[in-house]
């Protein structure tokens, strides 16, 4: 029998979350980012991270604020409506971190070529960019077969991915829907699985649609329940998008003394993601919950 | 014509980045402007036409609200396919992308963009946010399109970074360095529009925005500009390009100034 692998947020990242370890966190791009975990890797005050993910909005540029971060493996630091990460760009000219600069695509496959147990992968993309000079995970490789040029992209193995879902089980048994970005290759490549999940299900819930299972549930370390643990992004079958949190932190990030209040207010004043919740309010929380929902049909699994 | 004699900069610049979208085409859409192009020439006339987003969304229709960003759920809503960031970038790989559209920082003479640092990666003056998707679909799509400011310091000979790869140092750079496709085929500016020397993969200037003058061009490019000869003005955005682009756009974030 599997034991519950049901633990609070805090016991996860203490147990999970080392200092100088890689953490894949954000895989989605836009949706689904692991706010609530990312959050609690601050308050912990972890050291030495690696970051890696695709684009994982503002959660990045939080993270590396905090002091937590020594190297990113990235394709994008930023702010996806306003643009500029000022905590990144601050933290690479004053040389505090080191910046792998990968393309989605080439992240993708990074993790992929790690899920995959192979050491590298070949792509057709980033030839003739600059990435390869701020990339030691980027060289050049020429077919075997056709003797044509392509990059050749190396394997990535997260120590730990943190992954947002929409429910599950107390195993991992987890089901996630809307776009995926790279969360299921950062998944299979990851050593660990940390799963933050909006609901915590039975496993015959879970079982009984396995197609949209993300990950075996024996690849998983963690399950947390965190209810709101995506907001400010947008979580698919849950809560839209709270553009004003975006739009604010672009102000609140400006300098590091703004940073270091809104760090204040948003993550040392809190102690988890339930009063985080509860400090956002009910009232507040409602404008953001989803009020055109959309049902699928279900389909049969029977035999 | 039926235009509308109100209208922004950003405007002009989303209905223009709008028709150099074909009807059937797939399309590979950006962050920002682009968002609002895609949706513009879906509306008006480019009902086939195929969204690709590299959060994994692919869109035969347009969003069912307006959204500020591919990652907002009406975006999601009823999509032709979620699936993952690979998938997309697989369709693109394997030359299925038309056209793509992407912006930058800094652009050189032969398209070349940076949007992930100045000065030098050894010495970095400004780290800029990266690639995100821009690099590949710079190198994988049939064709792409540059949308950005036109100012001097961003209109450089020769970028400190290259992101997303143009036509290198000229013609034959791309297949040299492997490049299997592909390049940028036009600029849209804040102060006009752009399309590529066929011969010399330059950037040659082949329309104005209204009330700009080559003079104000060449003063805000630090090369000497090439100028077509027909250079025109761009036209107008239409009553009805700016009524469906204010009906997805509606309180001007993107496209209010």
């Amino acid at each position: 029998m599997t034991t519950s692998k049901l633990m609070d947020m805090t016991d996860a990242i203490s147990r999970w979350v080392v200092d100088g370890c890689s953490v894949a966190i954000g895989a989605n791009l836009e949706t689904a980012i692991p706010f609530a975990a990312g959050h609690e890797i601050m308050r912990q005050e972890k050291r030495r991270l690696t970051l890696i993910g695709p684009i994982s909005d503002i959660l990045f540029d939080q993270i590396i604020g905090a002091g937590c971060v020594q190297r990113v493996q990235a394709a994008w630091v930023g702010n996806v409506i306003t643009g500029v990460g000022y905590n990144f760009r601050r933290a690479v000219e004053q040389g505090q971190i080191n910046v792998e600069d990968h393309s989605n695509l080439t992240i993708s496959m990074a993790l992929q070529a790690g899920a995959m147990g192979v050491s590298f992968l070949p792509s057709r993309t980033a030839l003739g960019s600059d990435l390869f000079a701020t990339n030691p995970g980027l060289k050049f490789v020429t077919c075997p077969f056709t003797s044509q040029k392509h990059a050749a992209i190396a394997a990535i193995v997260p120590d730990v991915a943190i992954v947002h879902v929409q429910r599950s089980d107390l195993f991992g048994n987890a089901h996630a829907w809307g776009n995926m970005g790279i969360t299921r290759e950062a998944c299979l490549s990851s050593r660990n699985v940390i799963l933050t999940a909006e609901e915590i299900v039975s496993t015959e819930m879970i079982t009984r649609d396995p197609n949209r299972i993300l990950t075996p549930g024996f690849k998983v370390s963690a399950v947390v329940h965190a209810p709101w643990g995506a907001h400010p992004s947008p979580m698919p079958g849950y809560y839209n998008r709270d553009h004003a949190v975006f739009l604010d932190y672009q102000t609140q990030s400006r300098t590091p003394e703004l940073f270091a209040s809104w760090m204040n207010q948003w993550v040392r004043s809190i102690s988890s993601i339930h009063q985080y919740a509860e400090t956002l309010g009910d009232a507040y929380l409602s404008r953001l919950s989803i009020t055109h929902h959309d049902y699928s049909e279900p389909v049969d699994y029977g035999y | 014509m039926d235009t509308d004699s109100v209208y922004t900069r950003s405007e002009l610049m989303v209905a223009a980045a709008s028709r150099q979208i074909a009807d059937g085409e797939v399309v590979f859409v950006g962050m920002r402007l682009p968002l609002l192009g895609f949706l513009v020439a879906k509306s008006l006339r480019a009902p086939n036409a195929v969204g690709v987003y590299e959060l994994g969304i692919i869109r035969d229709t347009v969003a069912s609200e307006p959204i500020l960003t591919m990652g907002d759920l009406p975006n999601l809503y009823r999509s032709q396919w979620l699936a993952d960031t690979r998938d997309t970038m697989s369709l693109l790989q394997q030359g299925l992308v038309d056209v793509s559209f992407i912006g930058g920082a800094q652009v050189d003479r032969f398209g070349n963009l940076n949007t992930t640092l100045t000065g030098s990666s050894v010495n970095i003056t400004t780290r800029l946010p990266g690639s995100g998707g821009a690099c590949d679909l710079a190198c994988l799509a049939h064709r792409h399109i540059i949308i950005m400011a036109h100012e001097r310091r961003r209109f450089m000979p020769r970028v400190d970074y290259i992101t997303s790869p143009g036509y290198g140092d000229g013609k034959g750079w791309r297949e040299s360095v492997g490049l299997i496709r592909g390049g940028p085929s036009a600029v849209i500016t804040t102060m006009g529009i752009f399309a590529f020397d066929h011969e010399t993969c330059e950037m040659v200037l082949t329309s104005l925005h209204p009330g700009v003058t080559v003079e104000m061009v060449q003063e805000q490019t630090d090369w000497p500009v090439r100028i077509s000869t027909e250079l025109s003005q761009t036209p107008l955005p239409t009553h009805q390009e700016l009524s469906t682009l204010r009906r997805f756009d509606p309180n001007g974030y993107w496209t209010g100034k």
